[in-house]
């Protein structure tokens, strides 16, 4: 069957992320009351590229000639002077994977949202917005070009500003979009400079290009080639901007800010933020361009700020996310946390660990939100935990699935991908030559994920209901625990490509055969990591069960641990004082400095002008003997004369004007004055 | 054809003018149908193409042998997109001015005339005709914003006017000086002199009295020149001018100001500044990347302290020529890099047509706001339209982030291909700049934050959401952000022809 497709895989390849954009731009046109249209017809161009996706990764699973399955195309956008720009799609081991988690992750979160969006007065716009967003993501992994993928970026960036501020009348909601659009576009200022750099070094954009692609040799020894600031190669510089892109679209510190905000989005929208699309393009760009982070050795400098800055964020988000109240926010911290997971794995030279994860991460954090959602439209809207409790007997199925996302995300041992995901990781880091630091810090992150993850569940499935409100919470309709049960089996079954015993994904990344290998566990100290795997996830969640299996059932009373932390409870509470800071140390100054600008700007150029008008009035007087009355008042008085007539809408102006063409005839009777005497 | 094209709009206003009994709704629709005419010859000179020499069309005549003064006009591909926009926006302004109730007779006569002037503008090929035309502008400019401008409008109309006509007498003298000292003010024959550094020797030898040296005396020209063009453009910190008359002009003549007379400065920098003075770039090259950066820069801070939209506007506005300046700059350093200086200057060609249309679009959606509220443009005055208004907020969303650069609409590869253009040759100016990007996004987001989103108020609770005519207006304009935006060839394929040539000229 691969075969007979392959002479139509670009055709195919452009499809998949045109036709969800398509669908966006036809329901841009339809009114708000053709909603149900809207919906069927974004779930239609998912679909269908769903079913194209599938095909086009079934054609990767034979490998290439030497390496993966690769297929790239090239077409010219536009030319500039006599330079041609071109761009193209690509199809490898790397984007079908991708294509096949965004379409199928994305497919179920749009059903899911037919339930859970269906009393939404603008229920078309919103998959408008969706399509679009997955569209774009789409368009993000199969470019061949980093102009393309650019691009794509950017629309995911709009995408995101739009379903981020989708209840735009709660001032909330507009602000947390505005505050995504722009940390985010820090991060893509970096990468567009980075980009250009790129382009200037090499003359190319495109990724592969039959050898002179930006990803192959001739490329990559021209910038691993030339020094720049620093001593930095420009591969090392230009990685370094890219990666600052990655930072602000995947959430890493301290671009992270936007994203618990995120969540002021509908919860499908949290569940694609946090999955498919978004936040999964960051890494997913380090991982395209890896060669280039990784262009001389294991160890440069690109690679090692990659991995510190991902043991960095892990650790800090999983420790912000203990001492969180809110059902989202904990789940939006968490996301931060496993994308600092992923990019130590980018740094330490496990690409395939890195997007296991991301693949694996999609699908038990897009359950994770989905239950979230469940539960909020269960209790009413609310989504404080402390008030929470007790619900996992009214919402048996939902806590059913919740509890294999959230096992999943914990590492639990064995039957989840999250557990062999985030073993792949550590051992990555483990073997890395380029020091212990990023490994030490994924450790600690995994340990308290595992503490946190438990803390969450205690408090809202189990112990007494603490608040009114929620005692008699409702079930989700069938269409929105489908696509939760869908997820849960992806979660669990997912573990089986990517174990030790037989790593298919990896292999598949790298074009090689897998093969059943039984004795894994023998090899490079990996039973001390199943070992280490296993302490983290008893002792994070022995933890929270010790501190958390009791709690009061008063709604109001303190965490138990923030008695015992005091104000490092409170530091942690306020996600360690970011947005404050930011506040203090970029807003403020940055308006003050505008209202400087702008303070100079009436102050001083105003009257700078004003002066030198009088001394060209002045000189008008002088040299404007034709105009006894000066420049000024010649003006005036013709002018008030015009208005008189305007007024009056009497007759012509034209004679009207010629105080002023008096003026500019100056001008030219001057030069040929100045002419014929020289 | 050519001079038919320019004349027509005069030609129009000549109409209007013998036209005595015609009521205001009359007058204002017959200038709205006239404007027609030039768009249709334009696309006319665009279908028939360019001839092996690049020119689609030419005329010349005599004026005054004696001097060499001709009154010679042609029409290349870059040109030909100045008249293309030229003509989209003039018949823009004059459909919102019917809208806005603006239409005497008057008032639509001034802005046919003042369209014939930037025809003559653009398509000149001699200094005498391009400042003709370029110095009339300003009459019309100038009636328009007094008379028919908010409370303030005679002062910021009597700055706006001798302030450009202080840059154009600068310019003059500039010119003069050439004239004097090479005996030419033919654009053609100055840069094939300059071409072969002729024209520091010319002054050389004609000024000898004045004991300065060749490059010293052109490099007075060339910044007498250069002010003059910075004062329209504008360059900081020539731009005090502008932020009154843009907020003080009624809204549609903004538009004029912005999508068209700022494009002549720019038309000028690019056409007529650089492939006279290739002999001086040396010495400007760090200066006019300075002055680029801060135009830059100070527009988008600037911006940010405004309260008044049409304020923020024109900031952003003096923010998104900066690039053209920035791409001039990059140009003036390129030192034969010819596929950097092709980069910049098809950016900057590019930026320019593309910020006159959506400048139009978002000065239109304010226009629209003013009459919907009674006037009001203050940032706070609004808030949560979007519920009453969506369309209208989603038309004037996407002008928006075309105008922060988002790809897939216009604004991104204008912008995408000067920084492409300029990094490579002044690094740290590119680096700098892009805060300007930065900026932009956060300026525009709080707009459509301020006005659009957030609870709705008082204001705009009744409001209707755009009528057919409004969004029949606002279609071609959106068209022409979108299309480009996804297929920048459609553009770029006038220009390319035309910049291969200009850098033929610019030799290091």
């Amino acid at each position: 069957m691969a075969e007979a497709l392959t002479p139509h895989l670009p055709a195919l390849l452009w499809g998949i992320p045109l036709l969800p954009m398509l669908a966006a731009a036809a329901i841009a046109f339809l009114p708000n009351a053709r909603g149900r249209i809207a919906s069927k017809l974004a779930l239609g161009a998912l679909g269908l590229s769903c079913v194209l996706a599938l095909l086009a990764a079934a054609c990767t699973l034979t490998p290439g000639e030497d390496g993966p399955f690769r297929l790239s195309t090239v077409v010219d956008w536009f030319t500039f002077g006599s330079t041609r720009l071109q761009v193209g799609v690509l199809l490898d081991p790397m984007t079908a994977a991708m294509i096949a988690m965004v379409t199928f992750v994305a497919l179920w979160i749009f059903i899911y949202s037919t339930g859970y969006m269906a009393d939404e007065k603008r229920f078309g716009r919103f998959f408008g917005f969706l399509s679009l967003f997955c569209g774009a993501m789409l368009m993000v992994v199969l470019a061949n070009s980093l102009l393309l993928l650019f691009v794509a970026w950017e629309l995911v960036g709009l995408a995101s500003y739009l379903l981020i501020g989708f209840y735009f009348e709660k001032p909330s909601a507009a602000a947390a979009a505005q505050k995504a659009f722009i940390t985010t576009r820090v991060g893509d200022m970096a990468f567009f400079l980075g980009m250009i750099w790129l382009y200037r070094q090499t003359g190319t954009l495109l990724f592969y290009d039959g050898g002179d692609g930006l990803l192959e040799s001739g490329a990559l020894a021209s910038l691993a080639g030339t020094t720049t600031l620093g001593g930095l190669t420009v591969s090392a510089a230009a990685a370094l901007l890219l990666l600052v892109g990655a930072m602000g679209k995947s959430g890493q510190v301290p671009l992270h800010t936007w994203l618990p905000d995120a969540m002021e989005g509908p919860t499908p929208v949290s569940a694609l933020i946090h999955a498919a699309t978004m936040v999964a393009a960051g890494v997913f760009l380090v991982a395209r361009v890896h060669p280039i982070f990784a262009n001389g050795g294991d160890v440069t400098t690109a690679l090692t700020a990659t991995a510190w800055i991902g043991g960095i964020t892990a650790l800090y988000a999983a420790l912000v996310a203990v001492a969180q109240y809110d059902f989202k926010r904990i789940l939006a911290y968490s996301t931060v946390s496993q994308l600092g997971f992923m990019m130590v794995a980018l740094g330490t030279g496990g690409v395939g660990a890195a997007m296991f994860h991301l693949i694996a991460h999609a699908f038990f954090k897009a359950l994770l939100f989905l239950s979230a959602g469940s539960v909020i439209h269960g209790c009413h809207g609310e989504q404080d935990i402390r008030k929470m409790g007790g619900l996992s007997k009214p919402l048996r199925r939902t806590f059913l699935a919740y509890s294999i996302g959230m096992m999943a995300l914990a590492g639990f041992p064995f039957l989840f991908s999250g557990f062999w995901s985030k073993e792949a990781i550590l051992h990555s880091a483990e073997i890395w030559p380029g020091g212990k630091g990023p490994f030490a810090l994924a450790v600690a992150a995994a340990l308290l994920t595992a503490f946190y993850m438990t803390r969450q569940a205690l408090l809202v499935f189990f112990g007494k209901p603490r608040q009114p409100g929620v005692e008699h919470p409702h079930e989700s309709p069938s269409v929105m625990l489908v696509p939760l049960y869908v997820l849960a089996a992806g979660a669990v079954l997912l573990s089986i490509i990517a174990t030790p015993f037989w790593p298919w994904f990896e292999k598949w990344l790298h074009g090689e055969v897998a093969h059943f290998h039984g004795g894994a566990f023998g090899e490079h100290g990996a039973i001390f990591l199943l070992i280490l795997s296993l302490a983290l996830v008893t002792v994070g969640v022995g933890a929270g069960w010790a501190v958390y299996r009791r709690v009061s059932n008063d709604s109001g009373a303190p965490d138990p641990l923030s008695g015992k932390l005091g104000p490092l409870w409170r530091f942690l509470e306020n996600a360690m004082g970011f947005d404050a800071l930011y506040q203090k140390a970029i807003i403020g100054p940055l308006a003050r400095l505008a209202s400087l600008i702008d303070a100079l700007e009436r102050g001083l150029m105003v009257p700078l002008m004003a002066a030198g008008e009088t001394v060209l009035k002045a000189f008008g007087r002088l040299t404007g003997a034709g105009d006894e009355r000066g420049l000024n008042a010649g003006f005036d008085g013709a002018c008030s004369g015009l208005k008189r007539r305007a007024a009056g809408a009497s007759r012509a102006q034209a004679g009207r004007i010629q105080p002023y063409l008096r003026t500019i005839g100056l001008g030219v009777a001057v030069l040929l004055v100045l002419y014929l005497w020289l | 054809m050519l001079l038919t094209l320019i004349l027509a709009p005069l030609a129009g206003a000549a109409l209007l003018a013998a036209w005595r009994g015609a009521g205001d709704r009359a007058a204002g629709r017959l200038a709205a149908w006239w404007s027609l005419i030039p768009i249709v010859l334009v696309a006319l000179l665009g279908f028939r193409g360019a001839n092996a020499q690049g020119l689609m069309a030419d005329w010349s005549l005599d004026w005054i042998p004696d001097a060499g003064i001709t009154l010679s006009f042609a029409v290349d591909g870059t040109s030909w997109l100045f008249l293309l926009l030229t003509a989209l926006v003039t018949a823009f302004v004059l459909a919102v001015s019917i809208q806005k109730g603006l239409t005497s007779r008057s008032y639509a006569a001034l802005i046919l005339v003042m369209e014939t002037m930037l025809l003559g503008v653009f398509t000149a090929r001699h200094f005498i005709p391009f400042f003709l035309g370029w110095e009339m502008t300003l009459i019309p400019a100038y009636l328009l914003i007094r008379l028919w401008g908010g409370p303030n409008a005679p002062r910021a109309a009597r700055r706006f006017f001798i302030v450009t006509l202080g840059g154009g007498v600068c310019m003059l003298l500039g010119f003069l000086a050439l004239q004097i000292g090479v005996n030419t003010m033919d654009f053609g024959q100055l840069t094939e002199m300059a071409s072969k550094g002729e024209l520091a020797a010319g002054l050389a030898t004609t000024f000898a009295g004045t004991g300065l040296t060749g490059p010293t005396l052109l490099l007075t020209v060339a910044v007498a020149v250069l002010l003059g063009l910075a004062v329209k453009i504008p360059i900081v910190p020539f731009h005090a001018w502008l932020p009154d008359a843009y907020a003080e002009a009624p809204t549609p003549v903004t538009m004029l100001l912005t999508g068209l007379l700022s494009k002549m400065g720019v038309y000028g920098l690019l056409r007529v500044f650089l492939p006279v003075f290739p002999e001086v770039y040396a010495t400007l090259a760090p200066w006019l990347a300075a002055l680029a950066v801060a135009t830059v820069l100070l527009g988008a801070v600037a911006a940010l302290a405004q309260k008044d939209l049409k304020r923020i506007l024109a900031y952003s506005s003096v923010n998104h020529l900066g690039y053209c300046v920035l791409a001039a700059a990059a140009v003036v350093a390129s030192q034969g890099d010819r596929e950097s200086a092709s980069s910049a200057i098809s950016g900057a060609f590019l930026q320019a047509f593309n910020h006159g249309i959506i400048a139009s679009a978002m000065f239109f959606g304010i226009a629209i706001l003013e009459s919907r509220s009674g006037g009001l443009r203050g940032l706070d005055d609004f808030g949560g339209l979007r519920a009453r208004v969506p369309v209208l907020c989603g038309l004037m969303g996407l002008a928006i982030f075309a105008s922060l650069g988002l790809p897939g609409l216009s604004g991104f590869i204008g912008e995408f291909l000067v920084f492409n253009g300029t990094f490579g040759l002044l690094p740290w100016a590119a680096a700098v700049s892009v805060l300007g990007l930065l900026f932009t996004a956060i300026f525009l987001l709080r707009l459509i934050r301020k006005v659009f989103h957030g609870p709705l108020g008082q204001l705009g609770s009744n409001w209707a959401d755009l009528s057919a005519s409004e969004r029949w207006l606002f279609a071609p304009v959106i068209a022409l952000i979108v299309i480009p935006g996804l297929w920048p060839q459609v553009l770029l394929q006038f220009l390319n022809a035309d910049t291969l040539r200009l850098l033929d000229f610019l030799k290091p």
